[in-house]
């Protein structure tokens, strides 16, 4: 009898570990490293690979490929980038191919990867899941003749191999905004999936912009721990509402918090794409994503032999992140002053991230006048004040 | 803590414990007919696709529930045909049914990824009962399923416990020699009850996709399936205590985002800032604690688990 319960608790304990592990892995989403862009050696290309036999039928014509981690109907992430990716097909002529739902294992991504480059001639390959960089860097190294570009990521080589982002923060500070608002309680809720730079850059950029439109707004947070947990999501929204909010902000890839939201009668901002459709009584806004205009820029590049890597994090003077139109019932005046704070991110003549800027113990982080650096966004680990929460939670 | 979160504390716990509740139960008639199965997991995110699925075609929440059932039942007549028929080693057909059952819930629910549902299980508000204050909202305003999975847990406990086909299922489950003897098909008996438990994860599932979490996304089951497996082994397979363990095991998961969102204080130590991740394991933790305090109890007499949990039974192999 010892035995099996030693072999129960053994599989439940690995079931654990599977559970465990399959949150880390599924981070699709996950904030560039704090250290900024250096030129990563590129890996020694051990062989050559033999010169494909032109794989190309059609000499001029671009092939690009997509790597996508999640579904195309997520309506979220990858949803996003397969926007940009369907509008860089229409703008450049090119054909553009995707496979979707591909785990961040090297193996893979490299069987996926290979697929395309030796049937379909690919010229170009996005991968857009964090988790596919190192595989990225190894494929730059051994094809030198297709571009790789990786988004989230932070390396990059000399000839083949970049990567992109955007300055989500900037588009969450107008919606942050809009929350401040709309919220009646002066509380808004905050579903945020890990404590990462990217999400902490996030929930700061929102609460300062909320602050603009509503000195006295606090932002309380809720920490789930994952990416692909809807029900956990919706139940984390329940809670921030029972506990007093009236707005529910996110950074996480499920429509769940909006419809707890909608179901308790209050306001949501969601995140990735308009969701609109979704809690159509709830939706305030959302900053989105835009990939398009990147992805069509790349692959003219590459059509045109002018493509040279780089670390890219665009904002919205770019146009690769945006706000989804405000709902109806958001006050004009409102709707105007965000239109302004939108022209300074987008002229640059203001951003975010620009003093006085206190932490949530009263220490001031960036001095009046003064602009944080992007280093120093990338890597950012505190909460400002006016965030109820823990910026360090384990 | 006010009033509202106190009770929505409760209302959550209510419907995370149905959930685990429903998928524990039919992993208990499994497991007494001496069946291990380890694909809850699979089982569930199949019920929660098909059940989502079928409730975005016709509009109708039971249909949805039903189907879900059926499917969670066609799925664990796999586990069945592989581990009971044909004898193979549960626990590897079990983690299989887990990771397949995964991997076929995402091809199959690829095309409504994203897609909102019209109808859903809504709270029923019991005449009378639903307004009397706390209890009200927490035992009489919820969704029909909760109380389905309350009288299935009767009609389990009644039929394991007072009928003769409970008998049997449990003589196949402690000794299916004896089973056999008596004159029962094992083989009916187990694939049997591998296939109504797998009925019942489904419906769980369907549960999670038609009204906890409305849609379908790859990975929404999240370890629920894992949980109701533990959940057997901390009810010591007895309903009764599987439905007090599951109400334990929906505090402890409604209780992950609230801790958060409140200043709690026990004994002096700030409660809300033990680590929202830590709280997501206490249901295994609990279950390891439990699984010492029982072998510890029944060190010199036979152990609670069903003895032939996990035994293949061959007739020509006695």
């Amino acid at each position: 009898m010892a035995k099996k319960f030693l072999l129960r608790s053994l599989v439940v304990l690995t079931a654990l570990t599977l559970v465990a592990a399959g949150c880390g892995n599924d981070d699709d989403d996950a904030a560039p490293a704090p250290a900024p862009a250096t030129e990563a050696p590129a890996p020694a290309a051990t062989e050559a690979p033999e010169p494909m036999d032109d794989p190309e039928p059609m000499d001029d014509e671009v092939v690009a490929a997509f790597v996508f981690v999640g579904p195309v109907g997520d309506a979220g992430w990858t949803w996003a980038h397969d926007q940009g990716r369907r509008y860089a097909e229409t703008e450049t002529g090119a054909t553009a191919l995707f496979v979707e739902s591909v785990p961040e294992t090297a193996e893979d991504f490299r069987a996926v990867a290979l697929d395309f480059i030796e049937n379909e001639g690919a010229d170009v390959i996005f991968g857009t899941s964090f988790g596919y960089m190192d595989t990225m860097e190894e494929l730059a190294g051994e094809y030198p003749d297709v571009v790789f570009e990786h988004a989230s990521g932070f390396k990059m080589n000399d000839t083949n191999f970049g990567n992109y982002f955007g300055r989500m923060y900037q588009p969450r500070y107008l919606s942050g905004m809009a929350a401040g608002a709309m919220t009646e309680a002066d509380q808004i809720g905050y579903v945020a999936a890990f404590p990462i730079p990217e999400v902490l850059r996030g929930i700061n950029a929102f609460t300062l912009g909320a602050q603009r439109t509503n000195p006295d707004v606090e932002v309380h947070v809720n920490w789930t721990f994952t990416w692909f947990d809807p029900a956990l999501e919706g139940d984390a929204a329940t809670a921030l509402l029972e506990a007093g909010a009236d707005v529910i902000a996110m950074h996480q890839d499920s429509t769940a918090p909006g419809l707890a939201a909608q179901e308790a009668g209050a306001r949501w901002v969601s995140y990735n794409s308009d969701m609109s459709a979704f809690a159509p009584d709830a939706f305030i806004t959302a900053p989105v994503w835009n990939w398009g205009p990147y992805y069509a820029r790349i692959i003219d590049a590459v059509a045109e032999g002018t493509y040279t890597p780089g670390a890219y994090w665009g904002g919205m003077a770019d146009g690769i992140v945006a706000l989804a139109p405000l709902a109806d019932d958001v006050p004009d005046e409102v709707a105007a002053e965000i239109d302004e704070v939108a022209a300074q991110l987008t002229d640059g003549s203001w951003d975010v991230f620009t003093g006085e800027i206190r932490d949530q113990d009263g220490n001031v982080v960036v001095a009046a006048g003064e602009t944080m650096e992007d280093g120093a966004m990338l890597g950012m680990t505190f909460f400002v004040e006016g965030v109820v929460g823990d910026a360090d939670p384990s | 803590m006010s009033e509202e979160a106190l009770i929505g504390l409760f209302v959550a716990t209510v419907q995370f414990g149905t959930l685990v509740f429903l998928a524990a139960l039919g992993e208990l008639i499994a497991e007494r007919a001496g069946v291990l199965n380890l694909g809850v997991e699979g089982m569930m995110a199949m019920g929660a696709v098909s059940g989502f699925m079928v409730g975005l075609e016709t509009g109708s929440p039971w249909a949805a529930f039903f189907a879900a059932a059926a499917v969670g039942a066609l799925v664990g007549g796999f586990h069945a045909l592989v581990s009971v028929v044909l004898g193979a080693d549960q626990v590897v057909s079990g983690l299989a049914l887990t990771i397949g059952g995964l991997g076929l819930a995402a091809y199959v629910g690829r095309n409504v990824v994203g897609e909102r549902p019209e109808t859903l299980f809504t709270d029923l508000g019991i005449a009378g009962l639903a307004d009397i204050p706390w209890i009200g909202e927490i035992f009489f305003d919820q969704p029909p399923v909760v109380y389905l999975a309350v009288l299935l847990g009767f009609s389990v406990w009644f039929v394991l416990a007072r009928t003769r086909l409970g008998l049997a299922i449990r003589a196949a489950g402690e000794s299916a020699p004896t089973a056999d003897t008596a004159g029962h098909s094992v083989m009916a008996l187990r694939s049997g009850a591998v296939m109504v438990g797998g009925a019942f994860a489904g419906a769980a599932g369907s549960f999670l996709s038609l009204y906890m979490a409305p849609g379908w996304v790859e990975g929404m089951v999240a370890g629920r399936g894992w949980i109701a497996v533990a959940l057997v082994i901390f009810g010591a397979w007895r309903p009764g205590r599987l439905a007090l363990g599951a109400l334990l095991f929906g505090f402890t998961l409604a209780l992950q985002p609230r801790l958060q969102s409140f200043d709690i204080e026990l004994l002096g130590v700030e409660v809300n800032r033990i680590s929202p991740a830590l709280l997501g394991i206490l249901p295994f933790v609990l279950t390891v604690v439990v699984l010492v305090i029982i072998s510890w109890r029944y060190r010199h007499r036979p152990s609670v688990a069903p003895a032939a949990l996990g035994l293949p039974y061959r007739r020509e192999e006695r």
